[in-house]
């Protein structure tokens, strides 16, 4: 076992991917000799070749759009966005295609492909590369949406999204790609698509988060510990969303917070207070609260704070719903 | 030829255009589809040669500063030196950039090093009421426009007030999303066209922009409607670690014009007064009514791409050195010298001078105090929607109770 970061255990579970099927290629922008811009594919290419590792011109759509005709075709393409904020070229390849290519063959093709790209803010940088815009890919039927927080996650998801049959949208939360380490077992095992995770057990509400807040909203549990005993639910994925561990610990604490970076409306939070609404409504002892952000563009480095979902704001959300 | 006095550094001659019947899907000769009547069909392996292609480039200033006279475009002594302040003021902004960056005074900064001539040339060749569609890598053009360096300096830095360009500056934001500005610039030219402005429009981007569909279907769309839009391509050889051959497999991006429709030009980037030539001649013609020119302006990236970036990952020391011998502002400086129209002490003068504008604009950048929080709402629609309103309040009533605790 190693010490490793969520670059490192996402690099390593791609290798053994690779080394196990030859059906797996990588490719996208920088991800050859440069070894992505974030290093996750550093050393493939040079381990597998460039015909099973190799950088594409500069064309989102052109990546994607190709992606699903070789995924039809009979390989495991599993292509780099180089950051969220230039996913949108793809959008119409994704929408139009990828996610809709099972139906519209009913079932003769399909599309297992997956879409890595770092995402999220929270690393002051230039317009385009801080954004959460998760929501477009939720909200189009046929692709799964993943997002890793931790290491040992990253790696056992990224192997079930290359093995899974259908297309998969692999998010990177860039802001702790490098921030937290931890023991990741050099031997194969997978973490189920579509399973929630407890990040931390409690009893009094449960915050429901995904991505670089899940640390954050650690933190706050750390923060109030002597004061509230909090349960901290890591989604993992996003779609297909973990409806029953949502419901189960609502049940249980009677009390939730909702935390992500993405825009409040249509934001996923609205998604899964409505769910506990179907689902749950009468264990509820406060109304669900949202920490999100705005419903604006993500702010420059110098003022993007005020749009985050900080501690400080996922604190008196708890306050909130526990004095309701 | 108009062109005669060019290089011709590609013949597509040797390509036969097969001409398909749509109808019967049969290899036929029935249609003359030449497109100069004058241009000879010459018969090889029974197909008709129907059209001949040449891309040429332009270079005028040699690395010593020697500068073929019969190409040399009309520019006085005053507008040469201009031409050289603003190429090294261009070069000092971006050492400062740079420096305030390593220090954490900065944000992520991309580098114009090595592109001075490629940026200056074009720009000064544009008349006032002509426009501007900048990617990333053209502060020296929006300098030169009139951007006031600390504005330039607060974007980079994280400031949003720094994207406000100024009323009196013809410049569109800067575009981040590579490619995607080719086509705000064809539509601001059937807008200025349409309300019978004579100004040509401009657009930026870099060899990697070339491989984006908005880049395609700005040139055809440019084209189809003749529109008054120069396509300038800084082809600096990399887009970040993707070498230029990597990129197309045409041999010249300028080349890429003739599928579209009009013409398109290789000068030597480093080069200011081929720069300056072709980009002046392609902007008179837009405003002219003779539509699109692609230029490929052929340059190098001295620097990494971005502050976030290591070029030693991917290229390698001889190369560069092979491209600093052709650094921009060391042959204008020759030729200036040896015609005369500078000397030593303008020379320290002009860097003098540049240092202390810059210094100056760090010191404005850096005494602005932060944006306030509520303005980070207030551009997203014309006015306030009843939602937004009311997280800005929420926003602000827990700003006042944080600092209060
Ligand atoms: C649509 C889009 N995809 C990816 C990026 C990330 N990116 C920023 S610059 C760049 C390379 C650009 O190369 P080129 O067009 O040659 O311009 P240069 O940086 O060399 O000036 C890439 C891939 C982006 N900004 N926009
Ligand atoms: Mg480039």
């Amino acid at each position: 076992m190693a010490n490793l970061n969520i670059v490192d255990a996402i690099n390593l579970g791609l290798k053994q991917e690779m080394q196990k099927d030859k059906r797996v290629v990588i490719f996208g922008e920088d991800v050859g000799k440069d070894g992505g811009v974030f290093r996750v594919t550093d050393g493939l290419q040079k381990l597998y070749g460039i015909k099973r590792v190799f950088d594409t011109p500069l064309c989102e759509s052109g990546i994607v759009g190709m992606a699903i005709g070789m995924s039809a075709f009979g390989l495991r393409p599993v292509a780099e966005i180089q950051f969220e904020g230039f996913s949108y070229p793809a959008l119409d390849q994704l929408i139009t295609h990828a996610s809709r290519i099972r139906n519209r063959s009913r079932g003769r093709f399909s599309c297992p492909l997956v879409i890595r790209c770092p995402w999220g803010g929270g690393v002051k940088a230039l317009e385009h590369h801080s954004e959460a815009p998760e929501t477009y890919y939720i909200h189009t039927p046929g692709l799964k949406v993943v997002i890793p927080s931790t290491p040992y996650d990253a790696k056992g998801l990224i192997v079930s999204a290359i093995r899974d049959e259908n297309p998969v949208i692999f998010f990177e939360p860039k802001k702790v790609y490098r921030a937290i380490k931890e023991e990741v077992p050099e031997k194969e095992y997978t973490i189920p698509i579509g399973k929630a995770k407890i990040a931390k057990e409690g009893s009094d509400v449960s915050v429901i988060t995904y991505g670089s807040s899940v640390r954050d909203c650690l933190k706050v549990a750390e923060t109030l510990q002597d004061k509230y005993n909090l349960e901290v639910i890591d989604l993992r994925t996003l779609s297909p969303l973990d409806t029953d561990s949502i419901i189960n610990s609502v049940k249980k604490t009677g009390r939730a917070v909702i935390v992500h970076e993405a825009q409040k409306t249509l934001g996923l939070g609205a998604e899964i207070i409505a769910r506990i609404n179907e689902k749950a409504l009468l264990s509820l002892e406060a109304p669900v609260e949202r920490v999100t952000g705005y419903d604006i563009i993500v702010p420059l480095p110098k003022r993007e704070d005020l749009n985050r979902p900080t501690e400080k704001r996922i604190i008196k959300a708890i306050e909130k719903v526990m004095n309701f | 030829m108009r062109n005669a006095y060019l290089r011709t550094i590609k013949r597509m001659g040797s390509r036969k255009i097969n001409i398909i019947d749509l109808f019967t899907g049969m290899l036929g000769e029935s249609k003359n589809i030449s497109i100069k009547k004058k241009s000879k069909t010459v018969k090889s392996n029974g197909l008709k040669t129907i059209k001949k292609f040449e891309v040429k480039k332009l270079e005028i200033l040699d690395i010593n500063g020697n500068c073929n006279k019969k190409l040399m475009p009309k520019l006085s002594k005053e507008e040469i030196k201009k031409l050289y302040e603003f190429m090294i003021l261009s070069r000092v902004f971006d050492e400062k950039a740079l420096n305030l960056q390593r220090q954490g005074r900065l944000g992520v900064y991309a580098s114009m090093r090595g592109q001075e001539a490629s940026i200056i040339g074009s720009a000064y060749a544009l008349k006032k009421d002509d426009w501007i569609f900048p990617c990333f890598r053209e502060n020296g053009a929006l300098i030169l426009r009139g951007y006031p360096m600390h504005q330039l300096f607060m974007y980079w830095g994280g400031d949003e007030r720094g994207m406000q360009v100024p009323n009196n500056v013809n410049s569109f934001p800067i575009s981040i999303a590579v490619g995607t500005q080719t086509l705000h610039a064809v539509g601001a030219a059937y807008a200025n066209q349409y309300m019978n402005k004579k100004v040509a429009n401009i657009v930026y981007f870099g060899d990697g922009g070339t491989s984006e569909g908005d880049f395609h279907e700005a040139m055809n769309l440019a084209g189809t409607f003749k529109l008054p839009v120069v396509f300038f391509c800084q082809n600096n050889q990399y887009a970040i670690s993707v070498p230029r051959s990597m990129q197309t497999a045409s041999e010249t991006i300028a080349q890429k014009a003739i599928a579209y429709g009009f013409n398109g030009i290789q000068v030597d980037g480093n080069d200011v007064f081929a720069v300056y030539k072709a980009a002046k001649e392609a902007l008179d013609n837009a405003r002219n009514g003779k539509g699109p020119t692609l230029i490929e302006s052929y340059t190098y990236r001295l620097g990494d791409h971005t502050t976030s970036d290591d070029a030693k990952k991917y290229r390698n020391e001889k190369e560069l050195n092979e491209w600093l011998k052709k650094d921009p502002i060391a042959r204008l400086e020759k030729y200036m010298r040896k015609n005369k129209i500078s000397n030593a002490v303008y020379e320290k003068k002009v860097l003098e001078n540049s240092s202390r504008q810059v210094d100056l604009a760090v010191k404005e950048y850096e005494s602005t105090p932060l944006q306030n929080p509520e303005e980070i709402f207030n551009y997203m629609y014309s006015e306030l929607t009843p939602e937004l309103k009311e997280q800005q309040e929420e926003m602000l009533k827990n700003l006042k109770e944080e600092n209060e605790s």
